[in-house]
């Protein structure tokens, strides 16, 4: 694509602009700013990728996924700040998806070891193991909330903590894991993965794009349950004190 | 000899100040009821006997240790509570029966589970109801037979009879009576009632704004000279 072509897709911002004016949506400057910081953060991340491509040393690729792994986590511990250290455990989560999907996807030599593979499928798991763990932790707040008497009793009857919080550990997980089971049931159906739709249209062939948003996709299983389940057990226990009191 | 002593005991909240200089004695075996106005701290004192909460300053012995001697979960095995507002964990009446067994990795048979609902006066045809559709009355009496099921030395009871109608409340009185008799268990009974509080409480503790204001015999709230605890009757009498 020429890069008039794609000066000529501004009509599709232009669009959304003069109706925001039209209507009184007061949403210019919003369409403003994220058209500039799409193309901005957009073309400085192609920049950036056809740098690391080149370059011979692996480093720069190490660079650029741990940098995707610190900003995941950042993002993500915003949810969390009720829970001491969850930085920490969010970090570690995203850590141990990587490496475990890395480790398969590699070690069995399904994708070449090449950053024009590595660093890709690294965005979409480190990106997703963001998202699992927000939410995860909104749902695990909200199960606190709404059955802490439950938490109480169990305490009470002389339970443990971990007895005591399990019930709501393993719903919170369970429902974090939901619209990535759910939504894999659908796919296809409608409307095709935007890593398959990339394929395709730079002229892919479409079976060779399938196998590949297959393997994205069970990553993404595994991706989900890991993800929320170490940040789940790893952080329950801030919850308690050192007596087996829930904290106020 | 006392079951479990108080010594200066105070309990605050962030800058909120529960409880006050709260000094006093239950005595072992015997049944002392805990009564006082809403919001007195009479459920947070409890809460400090079996390790729910920590006192903030002052000292706590439980049969003449230090509270914090005990580990938290033998703690409270040793010191049963029925909660005040009677919860319930989704599932069957069978499987919140089981709950203090199974946190112990041990079982309940059905025919235990049917004894303690026995006791509670509820029939056994309850045990595989969701416990969700329980009436308030019902749930409160699964509550206690809950309670009684780990078989404390000692038992802390947060208006257990609230939502009971005279006859179940005096058939739980019994029952209550019976375990102190027989097993000579030590219990702390939260109640609005003053009437059951005086026949039912051997000794029986007044509470206000956080504080003990009064420790006695359960005639207390007759022959009281206290104008607060006076006032406090014919209110609650009225
Ligand atoms: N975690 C908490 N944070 C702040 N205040 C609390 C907390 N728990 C209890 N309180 C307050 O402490 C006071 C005593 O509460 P408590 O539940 O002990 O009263 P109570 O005597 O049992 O009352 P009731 O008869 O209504 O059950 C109340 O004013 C209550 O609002
Ligand atoms: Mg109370």
């Amino acid at each position: 694509m020429t890069y008039t072509a794609l000066s000529l897709t501004l009509i599709f911002v232009f669009i959304p602009f003069i109706l925001s004016k039209a209507l009184h949506l007061g949403l210019e400057k919003d369409i403003f700013i994220a058209t500039a910081r799409s193309t901005v953060q957009l073309l400085a991340v192609g920049y950036i990728l056809s740098f690391v491509f080149e370059a011979e040393s692996a480093i720069f690729m190490v660079l650029m996924v741990s940098l995707m792994i610190v900003v995941a986590t950042l993002n993500a511990r915003k949810k969390g700040r009720w829970l001491r250290g969850i930085t920490w455990k969010i970090a570690l989560a995203i850590i141990a998806v990587e490496l475990i999907t890395q480790g398969v996807l590699l070690g069995f030599h399904i994708v070449p070891a090449t950053p024009q593979y590595i660093i890709p499928i690294s965005g979409m798991m480190i990106g997703n193991a963001m998202v699992i763990s927000i939410l995860f932790l909104n749902r695990f707040r909200a199960e606190l909330d709404a059955r802490a008497d439950e938490v109480e009793l169990l305490l009470s009857l002389g339970g443990t903590p971990k007895q005591a919080i399990h019930r709501q550990l393993i719903d919170a997980i369970k429902a974090s894991m939901i619209p990535t089971i759910e939504s894999q049931k659908t796919i296809g159906l409608v409307q095709l993965p935007g890593m398959m739709s990339g394929q395709i249209i730079g002229g892919a062939d479409p079976i060779q794009a399938v196998q590949f948003q297959l393997l994205i996709i069970f990553a993404l299983l595994t991706c989900a349950a890991v993800s929320s389940t170490i940040v789940g057990f790893t952080s329950y226990r801030t919850l308690f004190n050192e007596r087996m009191q829930l904290h106020h | 000899m006392s079951a479990i002593t108080f010594q200066n005991v105070s309990y605050a909240v962030e800058d909120r100040q529960l409880l006050t200089n709260i000094t006093g004695s239950f005595e072992q075996g015997r049944i002392t009821t805990l009564v006082g106005p809403s919001g007195a701290g009479k459920t947070t004192l409890l809460k400090l006997c079996n390790g729910l909460l920590s006192p903030t300053s002052g000292t706590i012995t439980v049969q003449q240790k230090p509270i914090d001697t005990f580990v938290p979960t033998t703690l409270r095995q040793t010191v049963g509570m029925a909660l005040q507002a009677a919860p319930m964990i989704s599932g069957t009446v069978y499987d919140n029966l089981c709950l203090p067994k199974k946190l112990q990795r041990q079982t309940l048979s059905i025919e235990d589970a049917q004894k303690w609902l026995e006791d509670v006066h509820l029939p056994a045809s309850l045990l595989t109801q969701q416990a969700r559709d329980l009436s308030g009355g019902q749930r409160q009496r699964v509550s206690i037979a809950r309670t009684l099921v780990n078989r404390s030395p000692i038992l802390l009871l947060d208006e257990i009879t609230s939502a009971l109608d005279r006859t179940a409340c005096r058939e739980i009185e019994t029952l209550i009576q019976k375990i102190n008799d027989k097993y000579g268990t030590t219990i702390i009974w939260i109640t609005h009632n003053l009437e059951q509080a005086m026949t039912i409480g051997h000794h029986t503790w007044v509470m206000m704004d956080g504080q003990l204001i009064e420790a006695g015999p359960s005639s207390l709230l007759e022959t009281t000279t206290n104008e607060q605890i006076q006032a406090f009757v014919r209110g609650e009498a009225r």
